[in-house]
């Protein structure tokens, strides 16, 4: 069965947004790596980050981000694509061979489990902690209502 | 799908270089050192061109023999361009087919207020030779040039004789065969 596009927008999320390390440590990890090539080379460039004001509102540009892309295409003829954040051209080319590999309905529970469940853990655990500290900061604002006349 | 150039930055100066010294030079036939493999009906010239030079702002009309799926996911995912169906709409054109190409008068040819916004017309030959075949004059030419394309129509020719008779709007005229190509700006006049 072909994945589904949520579920290849999940795994894509996880792997971008994924501390490098982590993913080069899965790609290094694994049982057996697949031959590829380069369809992109990782490049390096800036996207221009877009936000609505309430989440609702007109969009507006909020500022650019740096991104390293890059695509490969498997023996098998799957293709991969990447557009992680920073630039660690190793992130990019590992999270788009391993983008390719998790198209394969084959070996991709076992995939899933090994890598991307990691990552998606990782990644909640890492807003947890953020949100935490922030948490731990935070001015309750009250007002004195001023009795009219 | 197939990789794209293999050092993007370098390899599309060296092309634009060759594309120049072409265009500056009417009918001296440049070689590219490019691959010998392009998708499709493309000649290696011909690709190399379009990885270079187009882009996401310049759209591309392929003809019908030149717009397989091969070769337009080819330019989408490479160049990133939007590809359009009328040929008026192009910044670049790409004939594959050179008998039956549509005349010259149907791509863009500028306004007279902005000339260089005109259509890049890249039509592929079988064999180009220079030295012998039709007389060239003109900007860049210190007194004739001569060039011989194979595989292109008399009213190809005439087509262009009707180009250059537009100047300042017109088109330019790429001519590929293999890895090699040869430029007829609208600026050249053209003898039989």
């Amino acid at each position: 069965m072909p994945a589904t596009d949520a579920a290849r927008a999940r795994w894509i999320s996880a792997l971008a947004q994924a501390d490098p390390a982590a993913v080069e440590a899965a790609w290094a990890g694994l049982a057996s790596r697949p031959a590829y090539r380069l369809l992109r080379a990782p490049e390096t460039g800036l996207v221009m980050v877009r936000g609505r004001a309430g989440g609702t509102g007109a969009p507006f540009n909020l500022g650019e981000m740096t991104v390293t892309r890059c695509s490969v295409e498997l023996g098998d003829g799957r293709v991969g694509h990447a557009y992680v954040a920073g630039r660690d051209p190793r992130h990019a080319e590992a999270a788009a061979v391993l983008d390719a590999m998790l198209q394969d309905p084959a070996g991709r529970a076992a995939l899933e489990t090994a890598v991307v469940e990691p990552l998606v853990a990782a990644r909640a655990a890492r807003q947890r902690a953020a949100r935490d500290q922030a948490d731990a900061t935070r001015v309750e604002f009250f007002t004195m209502v001023r009795g009219e006349e | 799908m197939r990789p794209g150039l293999a050092d993007p930055v370098l390899d599309s100066q060296r092309i634009f270089r060759g594309v120049l010294d072409a265009m500056s030079h009417p009918g001296r036939i440049v070689a590219l050192a490019v691959e010998d493999a392009a998708p499709g009906p493309l000649h290696p010239a011909t690709e190399a061109v379009c990885l270079a030079l187009v882009d996401f702002e310049t759209p591309l009309w392929l003809d019908p023999t030149g717009r397989t799926a091969d070769v337009t996911a080819h330019l989408r995912f490479h160049c990133g361009c939007p590809i359009v169906d009328e040929p008026v709409h192009a910044r670049f054109a790409v004939v594959a087919d050179s008998m039956r190409m549509p005349e010259l008068d149907q791509f863009d040819p500028g306004t007279d207020e902005y000339p260089d916004r005109s259509a890049t017309v890249i039509v592929q030959a079988r064999a180009l030779s220079a030295g012998t075949g039709r007389r060239l004059t003109g900007p860049g030419i210190e007194s004739e040039a001569r060039l011989d394309a194979l595989g292109l129509s008399e009213r190809f020719w005439e087509s262009l004789r009707a180009n250059h008779a537009r100047f300042p709007r017109g088109v330019d005229v790429l001519l590929t065969a293999g890895s090699r190509l040869a430029a007829l700006p609208r600026t050249t006049r053209v003898e039989a």
